[in-house]
């Protein structure tokens, strides 16, 4: 008796968490909404804002950007889906990204990744189970010159080599 | 604001700068020169000049294109030429300060170039130097001299002054002298700027747009991002005088979201372009009005194409639609759009401040002006260089780029990026331009240029591309989606060992129907790498597909590791550093590798210290023993 009502405690005190993050994601695109006039040609700008300010796409403000422009949620799925950029996952605290553009791939891009997937045990695309990373490719960062290039957060490194990149991550970790 | 006024502003800025006693200090912080460190030289400048005492101005520039010898700075003293000095650690900051600052000592031996009036003993004049003598840069022009976030030194430096001249021409005269220069189109497919904006023009109709193409997505090319982050001011330029002569009141620029630092210049510009009435209503009290805004890409190669890039303007995915019509007649929302490159606009405007026939005074009878090119992969001195059409092959890569590395060979040079081809040496001295390039089954494509090693496998190079491609299909048309992905299987089966006879054929069956029955230039172009590799370097794929073997020793399935008997002396290093501990041997025993438990990382060849090198690579052949760790010295 006791111990289903701590369940049903419990699945409320989930529910309830469930719905304040659905507000104060409503609450947090709606804000960003209010600088648009709802043209269909703001959708892209407007997915950009959202994911900047949530740290990727939740179906609850995909559903409020296609009311507020009028249209069908399945076109802003598919324009969410068709772009490399957005996520409709969470990502990482920290987000790593390795250039995959040829001026890298031939100074030794793929090793560095190699490197990195298995330190994080996950492969790129991917984020680490307790949020901290996650792991990304990119199809060039404009850099080649300075290759292999690798991105943590901001902040760009060039001539990368595999054992700085190991060393990246554990001071990212210390600065938690 | 008159443009007399703003110029005037301009011009007595520029002049108290000139004229102060205060020694400037120039900073390369583009992206790349972020990547190299700058950020820990500026740091390191501002503490070494204030632990002296030193007063001097520090102007943070873009990207002078000299990447291999980032970070740099330039440090210009009253009355004398300006001194640059490369490769710069925070050690060697101090040291400069203090010799060059403080002591009047420039270090001709840490130097690295001078520019400007005047010699100093024992340093080269930055022109004078084999990576620059060749170059001319115009889309580069400002590129790494100036301060891209203030707007006076653009001004200071004949900016706008393009922009004042024509609006004192009529619109058809400004097309005429576009079409006299014969600008061609900088993106890649080299069409003449001067008959694309006719076109417009001519278009029925009193709402027109106008486009910067700025997704620059070819990997392995960066020129576009250097002129907007270096000089946001030219293309801006480019594109007011563009608006002017087709008839446009409203542009975008369409920039990849990939480049932050690119849209931050941008942004500034805009607004700096605003407060002086270049933006607007009635610019230059001309009658003339214009009014730009930045779309951010969201990570999509295909949206370099112009229809699909409107098609993303617009809010939609981006999958481009058969023409025509085309966007000169019916483009973003169905009206008469033009669309440039990033380095076309920076040319029209130069163009118009220099005059038509200086241009045409470049290059080559059909491919008239410069090109720049982002000369990177196994080079000597990889950067981003400008020079005149018609120069050749073998002058870039080893007159400016200073040949291959660890006197390696050079094998092929890839042009054009994933629409493009690779050209083995014997086109060393062929001449760089839209033709010839053509002929050979390369194109210029927007200026991307990968230098290759005897290392690179060509097919794996071939394999490259298609991955880049296959992935960035938009699936629209079953000859691109579907194509793209069955030469990839083929060419992932050719590289692990699983190449069947036929192959080569089938592959380029494939690719002359991905070719013929794409909708857009991505899939008309994709099949370009495999096909050229397959006219030039045949030989490559039948070794992989016939003997299993891989002669450039790089594709991974079907290279072993051994270790040379004769070489091994038995430190023990490799097996240490073996991550699956395939390797067994004892102290002074010659090392041995289980090639069922390698996973061909590669480590082993790493750690080998270089007196031994003892480890090498196979392929196509049995590996040869012993089969267990024997004693040093029992081989010989």
């Amino acid at each position: 008796m006791g111990c289903e009502m701590t369940v049903s405690r419990v699945a409320e005190e989930v529910s309830t968490r469930a719905q304040q993050a659905e507000e104060v994601v409503e609450s947090q695109v709606e804000e960003i909404l209010s600088a648009y006039k709802g043209e269909k040609g703001d959708l892209i700008p407007i997915l950009q804002q959202v994911q900047l300010k949530l740290g990727y796409l939740p179906e609850k403000a995909m559903k409020q950007v296609a009311k507020f422009i009028g249209i069908p949620e399945s076109t802003v799925f598919g324009v969410a889906t068709f772009y490399a950029q957005f996520k409709l996952v969470p990502t990482g605290r920290n987000v790593i990204k390795v250039c995959r553009g040829t001026g890298c791939y031939v100074r030794g891009a793929p090793s560095i990744l190699a490197e990195l997937e298995k330190r994080l045990g996950i492969k790129a695309g991917e984020t680490t189970a307790d949020l901290e990373y996650s792991l990304e490719t990119v199809a060039c960062f404009g850099s080649c010159a300075l290759a292999p290039v690798v991105v943590v957060n901001d902040k760009v490194y060039g001539r990368a080599t595999a054992s700085e990149v190991k060393k990246l991550i554990v001071d990212d970790a210390t600065d938690s | 604001m008159v443009f007399e006024e703003i110029k005037r502003e301009a011009m007595s800025y520029w002049e108290a700068m000139k004229n102060s006693p205060k020694p400037r200090i120039l900073i390369g912080m583009g992206t790349c020169g972020m990547a190299a460190g700058a950020e820990d030289i500026l740091v390191a400048l501002g503490k070494e000049l204030a632990s002296r005492k030193i007063e001097a101005d520090i102007i943070q520039v873009g990207c002078i294109g000299l990447c291999y010898a980032e970070p740099l700075i330039e440090i210009i003293k009253p009355g004398m030429p300006s001194v640059f000095y490369a490769n710069l650690t925070p050690e060697l900051v101090a040291e400069i300060v203090n010799d060059y600052l403080l002591l009047d000592n420039p270090r001709a031996d840490l130097a690295f170039g001078t520019r400007q009036e005047g010699f100093l003993k024992g340093i080269s004049r930055l022109s004078d130097l084999p990576v620059l003598k060749p170059q001319v840069r115009i889309t580069l022009r400002n590129c790494g001299n100036i301060d891209p976030e203030d707007i006076r030194y653009y001004i200071a430096s004949g900016g706008y002054g393009g922009l004042r001249k024509a609006l004192d021409m009529k619109p058809q005269e400004v097309i005429d002298e576009i079409k006299k220069s014969g600008l061609r189109g900088r993106g890649g497919a080299g069409f003449p700027t001067g008959s694309k904006w006719q076109f417009c023009h001519d278009a029925p109709g009193t709402t027109k747009y106008i486009i910067c193409n700025a997704d620059e997505g070819d990997p392995g090319a960066f020129m576009d991002r250097a002129v907007l982050e270096g000089d946001p001011h030219a293309v801006l330029e480019g594109m007011l005088i563009g608006a002017y002569a087709i008839g446009a009141s409203n542009g975008y620029i369409y920039v990849r979201a990939e480049y932050p630092l690119a849209i931050r210049r941008l942004r500034v510009a805009l607004q700096q372009m605003e407060e002086r009435g270049l933006l607007g209503d009635n610019i230059m009290d001309s009658g003339f009005s214009f009014d730009v805004k930045i779309k951010e890409g969201a990570g999509a190669f295909v949206c370099g194409e112009e229809t699909a890039l409107m098609a993303s303007i617009e809010g939609n995915r981006g999958m481009p639609r058969s023409r025509p019509p085309f966007p000169a007649q019916a483009g973003l929302w169905g009206k008469p759009t033009n669309i440039n490159n990033v380095e076309t606009w920076a040319n029209v405007s130069a163009i118009l401040q220099k005059g038509a026939n200086w241009y045409a005074g470049y290059g080559t009878e059909k491919s008239k002006g410069t090109k720049t090119f982002s000369l990177v992969g196994k080079v000597m001195r990889p950067g981003l260089i400008e020079v005149p059409m018609g120069i050749t092959l073998r002058e870039i890569i080893y007159g400016i780029g200073g040949g291959i590395p660890e006197g390696k060979d050079f094998r092929a040079v890839q042009t054009g990026g994933p629409s493009g081809g690779c050209l083995p040496p014997s086109f060393l001295d062929s001449p760089v331009d839209y033709e010839s390039l053509a002929a050979a089954g390369s194109i210029v494509g927007s200026g991307g240029m990968v230098v290759l090693d005897e290392s690179s496998c060509m097919v794996d190079v071939a394999k490259y591309f298609v991955t880049f491609t296959q992935a960035e299909s938009c699936g629209k048309c079953i000859p691109c989606r579907w194509g793209t992905k069955q030469m990839l299987d083929i060419l992932e089966d050719i590289t692990d060992g699983k190449g069947r006879p036929g192959d080569i054929e089938l592959l380029i069956d494939l690719g002359d129907a991905v070719k013929a029955g794409s909708l857009c230039g991505l899939g008309q172009t994709a099949p370009n790498p495999v096909l050229t590799t397959i006219r030039y370097f045949r030989d490559e794929y039948e070794a992989h597909i016939r003997d299993k073997r891989c002669p450039a020793l790089a594709c991974k399935e079907l290279i072993t590791y051994h270790i040379v008997p004769d070489k091994c002396q038995g430190c023990g290093i490799c097996a240490r550093a073996c991550p699956v501990e395939a390797i067994t041997g004892g102290k002074r025993m010659v090392h041995v590798i289980d090639q069922d438990r390698c996973i061909k990382c590669g480590s082993c060849l790493d750690v080998c210290p270089s007196k031994f090198s003892a480890v090498e690579k196979l392929s196509g052949e049995p590996v040869p023993g012993p089969q267990e760790p024997v004693p040093v010295g029992s081989t010989t």
